[in-house]
């Protein structure tokens, strides 16, 4: 890794839109007057959704002045956490984690994947659809290996992978077709291939339902 | 009372109270505690663990900066806990940290100016072991850009975060920070802009290895090369305390000294990096103007000119004193003038009504009479008509100190200056004054209720045709709202010319029937005053003078010397023994560091030497028998070091009465603005200073660094 630094060609400005500010005002809420500052990271992904997946310099300045602080200070959150892209990222940016688990389940040949599909790491196609980066492990290891692709519909986690499905799957998100998180194989969640070997008696939890928990509200109690 | 701990450091057991440190009680041990991040000034940030002492019991070494005493628990037995500062643990764990800090540092000493004069080369040699495991390519850091004045070599940084935390806390401008992390963590401006802080010259000496050093004085001397002088600083009326390194007759730098009543550790960066301006633009030889043009004379020449224009009518002859004035030359001019009957005297160039009306207190008129550390107990400040940040940028870190770690309660009349801290804005012009005599809530409220409220009265408020009507209504401000009691002086006039304190001591003003400032210069105009005698006075525009025969005193090539008919070459600030003044009325001595330029001689001895070929000779020969004739005729000068109102000591308040000083009337219309434009071309040595016009490029000019906040 190399420091991180703002983009060379950076836009001239960016205005925060009315439901970036209603989301951040959602964070802000959450800490005492004055504390507004403490929104600055869930601030920063509100932004670098708004933006199109990565923060332009503008974009960092509007946030610090919504949030009343100077831009240095979040300059430096900005570039401390790998998770904010500093320059222009494809439509949909696929991060492939690449530390061990993934590593020894196949995720070097996922990453010959995206060199011969989108380019070189940290490249964006030219066609502007896919940019692709390696990052340090996303918590998947159970469905290993795995990336995450984020894009304009939020971000999501594709599992199991193998070369042969990964192709497809960014084949289909090229051509504009649906894809659904999660396993990308037969697994249902992180059960086994084979389905659930325990907890898979029927009616085992009925009894358990009936027990009024302390914390269940009586009109959601009643509703059911 | 304080809440005292027993603690046992190195064998012997101490009391210490519990919020110290545990680098605070080894100290008090008398044990050496090794240290890069921890600044005493700064707050705590633990990162560089260079401070790491040995707990005995405790798995790990400590940081000691950043443990408490009252953190420490005492041992099973309940005796108290054992500190160990020179143990074999810790010993290594200080070889440990001393070789990490070196893997990624450049052994580029040779090179490097901090040289001779760095924390991390004194301690690796003290606590470093020899040698290196490191056998790989150390990292590289690009350089950045922080402006003219702090040149950096990042690579050498080892991220103590000092520069972050002073530009942050102190400085309030939060410019520079720590971007990524990790190995490729970086010490950055925002976005390499260059920094706009007026105090960011003290990062240089906060950085304890060369990555931040002086961009003026790069690759210039070395330490051990330079000669010391403690002196005193004149960029403004603060007497920042300083030390002036020079070398073969040339400054080469100007550092600070450590002053906790005034200074305390930092100086504004005109008073750091103005010493390019002690080389430029200088006079070196007496001149005199004939048939229009300034022809080089000798002294004996120029002398006789002067003396023979001084030997006319007394009420056709005029002195004024400049900004840059130091007392013993304006003592020996006051002086001569008295022999020769000279009454038009003055020395403030800016026409404020100071040390007119002397009711009462006498000089707690226009002294700044809570002091600089005085600040610190207050707890409500009205500012009127003053840029603090731009007159004096070192009250002005104390009133944002104060600010941060006290209730302060500051509001603010005048044009509203970036100040680096919040206040309450009452408005612009001196109409708020009277608002505020009888208003009952805001502002007026938090100052009835204060217990030690004070009034900072700017230059610029004064140095106005309404000047002593907005005096009389900042004095009924004081009166009204009990700032001025026995025990408690907040009656504050914040001067910006390091000589206009000294000058109105020694009553350097207008005797009777003499005429002021404004008259002095009504009559150049009108043909009644035919001589004025210019003590390096140079914010004077030169058409003003009219017809007057100009007798320029001074040591730069400014404003003054232009319109001059005879110059007499003086000597700088840093060529003269002299005592200077400040805006508490604390009395300082400077001193040479090297001598005056070319042909120039010390000021007061030009006058001496006048007063012989004008038949007046002073009855003084050295610099001693001056400044006792000075400690007789004006007592107030021989307490050296000595500000009447400290430690809360407010001499002779209870007899001043500031509701009485000023004139009674209605003040103009026009909004109170600060009396300092550029911060960076104050006088005639910054203004020939390369550093400094670079400075107020920089920043563009007036325009952003006085930016007027909306």
């Amino acid at each position: 890794m190399s420091a991180r630094r703002l983009a060379k060609d950076q836009p001239d400005s960016f205005v925060l839109s009315a439901a970036s500010k209603k989301e951040i005002a959602v964070w802000i809420k959450k800490y005492p007057k004055g504390r507004q500052a403490s929104a600055l990271i869930p601030g920063l992904w509100i932004v670098q959704k708004q933006a199109g997946g990565w923060l332009p310099a503008p974009a960092l300045e509007a946030i610090a002045a919504h949030l009343d602080m100077p831009y240095i200070r979040v300059y430096e959150v900005a570039t401390f956490y790998t998770m904010f892209n500093l320059a222009p990222v494809g439509e949909h940016h696929v991060q492939l984690c690449g530390t061990t688990p993934c590593w020894l389940r196949g995720a070097g040949d996922l990453k010959k994947v995206c060199e011969s599909k989108i380019g070189p790491k940290g490249s964006v196609s030219a066609d502007g659809k896919f940019s692709w980066i390696e990052v340090e492990c996303l918590g998947a290891c159970a469905n290993a290996p795995m990336i995450q692709i984020s894009n304009a519909d939020g971000d999501g986690y594709y599992e199991d992978l193998t070369t042969e499905n990964l192709e497809v799957l960014l084949d289909d998100l090229a051509a504009g077709r649906k894809v659904k998180p999660g396993p990308q194989n037969a697994r249902h969640t992180s059960e086994p291939e084979t389905g659930a070997t325990t907890l898979n008696t029927k009616g085992f939890y009925n009894k358990v339902k009936k027990k009024k928990l302390p914390n269940t509200s009586k009109t959601k109690a009643g509703a059911k | 009372m304080t809440d005292l701990r027993k603690v046992n450091i190195d064998g012997a057991e101490l009391e210490v109270p519990g919020d110290y440190t545990l680098m605070q009680a080894c100290e008090q041990a008398g044990a050496e505690i090794p240290r890069f991040c921890y600044h005493e000034r700064l707050s705590v940030a633990g990162n560089c663990r260079m401070c790491l002492v040995e707990w005995v019991g405790a798995p790990k070494p400590q940081a000691s900066c950043a443990l408490q005493i009252k953190d420490l628990r005492p041992n099973r037995d309940g005796s108290c806990a054992n500190i160990l500062t020179n143990s074999p643990t810790v010993k290594k764990a200080r070889e440990g940290v001393m070789e990490f800090l070196l893997i990624n540092h450049p052994l580029d000493c040779p090179i490097c100016d901090q040289g001779g004069e760095c924390d991390l080369q004194d301690q690796a040699m003290g606590y470093g072991r020899v040698g290196s495991r490191f056998d790989m390519n150390k990292r590289a850091v690009d350089d950045k850009y922080m402006g003219p004045l702090v040149a950096t070599v990042m690579t050498r940084c080892i991220q103590c975060t000092r520069c972050v935390r002073f530009i942050t806390e102190v400085a309030g401008v939060s410019e520079i920070g720590l971007a990524s992390r990790g190995e490729d963590a970086e010490i950055t401006t925002y976005l390499e802009k260059s920094l706009t802080s007026e105090m960011s010259g003290n990062i240089i000496d906060l950085c304890p290895v060369g990555a931040l050093t002086s961009k003026p004085y790069a690759f210039n001397a070395r330490p051990w090369e330079l000669e010391p002088t403690e002196s005193i600083d004149v960029m403004d009326a603060v007497g920042s305390n300083i030390r002036i390194d020079s070398r073969g007759g040339r400054v080469l730098r100007i550092v600070p000294v450590i002053n906790d009543d005034i200074n305390e550790e930092w100086i504004s960066d005109k008073t750091r990096f103005v010493w390019d301006g002690l080389g430029r633009q200088r006079l070196d030889r007496p001149y005199v103007r004939k048939n229009g043009q300034l022809v080089p004379v000798s002294w004996d020449e120029a002398l006789a000119v002067v003396a023979g224009k001084l030997g006319g009518d007394p009420e056709s002859i005029a002195a004024i004193a400049g900004d840059l004035a130091c007392t013993e030359s304006m003592k020996a001019l006051n002086d001569l003038m008295d022999g020769l009957g000279v009454k038009s005297i003055d020395c403030r160039q800016d026409g404020a009504p100071l040390g007119e009306t002397v009711v009462g207190g006498g000089r707690q008129e226009y002294l700044m009479n809570t002091t600089i550390a005085g600040i610190e107990q207050a707890d409500a400040l009205l500012i009127v008509g003053s840029n603090v940040r731009h007159e004096a940028p070192l009250v002005n870190a104390r009133i944002r100190k104060t600010w941060i770690h006290k209730d302060l309660e500051i509001g603010m009349v005048g044009v509203p200056y970036d100040l680096t801290y919040d206040y309450g804005h009452l408005g612009e012009t001196a109409a708020e004054l009277e608002t505020l005599l009888k208003s009952t809530k805001g502002f007026a409220r938090k100052l009835k209720s204060a217990k030690n409220p004070m009034i900072l009265i700017g230059q610029g408020a004064l140095a106005r045709k309404d000047g002593a009507k907005i005096l009389r209504l900042c004095g009924k401000v004081a009166d009204k709202f009990g700032m001025v009691r026995e025990g408690w002086n907040g009656w504050n006039v914040l001067h910006t010319a390091a000589a206009r304190v000294a000058g109105l001591d020694m009553g350097f003003v207008p005797g009777k029937g003499g005429r002021d400032l404004a008259g002095i210069l009504a009559g150049a105009k009108d043909g009644s005053v035919k001589t004025i005698y210019n003590l390096g006075a140079d914010e004077i525009a030169e058409d003003l003078f009219g017809e007057a025969f100009v007798i320029y005193q001074g040591s730069h090539g400014d404003r003054g010397a232009h319109r001059a008919d005879v110059i007499l070459p003086g000597a700088a600030y840093t060529e003269k023994d002299a005592l200077w003044v400040n805006t508490e009325g604390r009395v300082q001595m400077g001193f040479a560091a090297v001598p005056p330029k070319g042909d120039a001689k010390t000021d007061w001895k030009i006058i001496r030497a006048l007063s012989e070929l004008c038949k007046r000779t002073l009855p003084y020969d050295d610099i001693e028998a001056l400044r006792k004739k000075l400690f007789a005729d004006h007592p107030t000068f021989a307490g050296l070091n000595y500000a009447p109102g400290a430690n809360m000591g407010a001499e002779g308040a209870a007899d001043f009465a500031p509701a009485k000083l000023g004139a009674a009337g209605k003040p103009l219309k026009a909004p109170l603005k600060s009396g300092v434009g550029d911060f960076y071309f104050t006088n005639p040595v910054a203004r020939a200073s390369r550093v400094m016009a670079q400075c107020s490029q920089e920043c563009g000019g007036n325009a952003s660094l006085s930016e007027v906040r909306t």
